[in-house]
């Protein structure tokens, strides 16, 4: 019990550090919110694009969300960061890294989307095009609002997954959370800055953890 | 284009470092191997146990579920492989990997199972019950085959995301698929190796992304 204590809980040794911590602390959450800034609204994008039901349009849709569904996000960080380069396109540690989980959010964020725009019903289209709206004024007020109700748990899931790869930054030295505590570690040879950084994730993602719970609570039973 | 080519699917450097790719390939199939069905069982445990009307288990259940899924998979492993050592727990690269993976899954799973023996009507249970079954046998015979077939385009999907996860196993070194790209990039200054990799991974997953989204999409009809 005294040797975990030593080890993981000994925050006097941490006196030192607090500075770089938070400033790592700080670039996680930065990255997450520009991950989801980024990633929600393309996918959103390529969802009501892939409505207009232009064919080879569509395959495209297809074949990008596929694609970045299929393949692991720190492969896609690593080819961003080491091969991009030798296309002429070098790329900051984070900008790489949140570029890459951007993209991946937005496939998965286009495929919660789609699903839920055909899960609304049919007659609402034709209640809302035959009461006068346009196409898109039809999208903006009666189906997409549905389809938010629909989506938002899933996509709340998804995000949270999303973000918590931006420790994958770390492998391309981003000085986010993990790399700062890690390095810390070896530093001091002790391993409680990982602790505090395990502690600082807690406290970022535990509560979208809580509210997905929540939501789908509240979801479970829609008023029809 | 000649250029392009030379560079980033150069067929010559291929053939140097297949070797060394296969190697990481089948390495990352062993992770896989070993580390779904840990997940997956230990997942139908959470979830069954879940079951159980006793408040202190429910909520310690719920808490491992709520704190793995908050915190993100690098921080678990980089925590096992190289914060454990300092309580004398050392462990080799794969086990570490797999433990961490395992960690993760597993609260995933839980969630989706439980998901699943929730959708399946309390009818079912108390049939089976009354014909004399005990609980543990209504669930693993009744309740949680139904249950799973619920919420199976889930299970595929959370599955392809755990497979996807072990290359996170490049970070402490283990040579699977990812790391052994990077290591034959480095060999030879040429990004064919992550290009190849990178359509490995997408090979080997595309048809269950398919699979999921033609699922979903039939549930999702018929839902309308």
């Amino acid at each position: 019990m005294d040797q975990i204590v030593r080890y993981f809980f000994d925050f006097s040794l941490m006196a030192a550090y607090w500075p770089d911590i938070l400033r790592g602390f700080l670039i996680t959450v930065q990255m997450s919110i520009l991950t989801v800034l980024i990633g929600i609204p393309l996918g959103l994008a390529l969802a009501i694009l892939r409505l207009y039901g232009i064919r080879p349009l569509n395959w495209l849709i297809i074949f990008y969300i596929d694609f970045f569904r299929s393949i692991p996000q720190l492969v896609l960080i690593v080819l961003a960061y080491f091969a991009l380069p030798y296309f002429g396109l070098v790329l900051e540690p984070f900008t790489a890294t949140v570029l890459a989980l951007a993209i991946v959010l937005s496939a998965f964020a286009e495929e919660i989307f789609w699903a839920g725009i055909n899960a609304v019903h049919k007659g609402q289209w034709e209640a809302g095009r035959s009461t006068g709206l346009s196409f898109s004024k039809t999208l903006a007020y009666i189906i997409l609002p549905q389809v938010a109700r629909i989506s938002i748990p899933p996509l709340t899931n998804r995000a949270i997954g999303i973000s918590k790869g931006t420790t994958l930054g770390s492998v391309v030295a981003v000085p986010e959370l993990l790399n700062v505590t890690s390095s810390i570690q070896s530093n001091v040879a002790n391993p409680t800055a990982l602790t505090v950084g395990a502690l600082l994730f807690l406290l970022l993602f535990l509560p979208f953890v809580r509210f997905t719970r929540w939501l789908e609570r509240a979801y479970a039973h829609p008023r029809s | 284009m000649d250029d392009l080519v030379t560079t980033f699917l150069n067929i010559d450097v291929l053939k140097q470092v297949w070797p060394l790719l296969l190697q990481g390939f089948w390495m990352t199939l062993a992770l896989a191997a070993v580390a779904v069905p840990l997940s997956v069982l230990a997942g139908i445990a959470v979830a069954m146990a879940q079951d159980v009307p006793n408040r202190l288990l429910r909520f310690l259940l719920i808490a491992y579920v709520d704190v793995m899924r908050a915190i993100p998979p690098l921080v678990l492993l980089i925590f096992i492989f190289f914060g454990l050592p300092f309580l004398g727990l050392k462990l080799n690269e794969f086990t570490a990997a797999v433990l961490a993976l395992t960690l993760n899954g597993s609260s995933y799973f839980a969630e989706i199972f439980r998901a699943g023996i929730e959708s399946v009507p309390k009818g079912q249970r108390e049939a089976a019950r009354s014909t004399g079954l005990s609980w543990y046998k209504s669930m693993i015979h009744v309740v949680v085959p139904q249950g799973t077939r619920n919420v199976l385009p889930d299970l595929i999907s959370n599955t392809v995301e755990l497979v996807k996860q072990t290359s996170i196993a490049s970070a402490v070194a283990l040579q699977e698929l990812l790391r052994s790209a990077q290591l034959a990039q480095g060999l030879l200054y040429n990004p064919t190796p992550l290009i190849a990799v990178a359509i490995v991974y997408f090979l080997m997953f595309w048809p269950f992304v398919r699979l999921v989204s033609r699922l979903q999409n039939r549930t999702a009809m018929s839902a309308a």
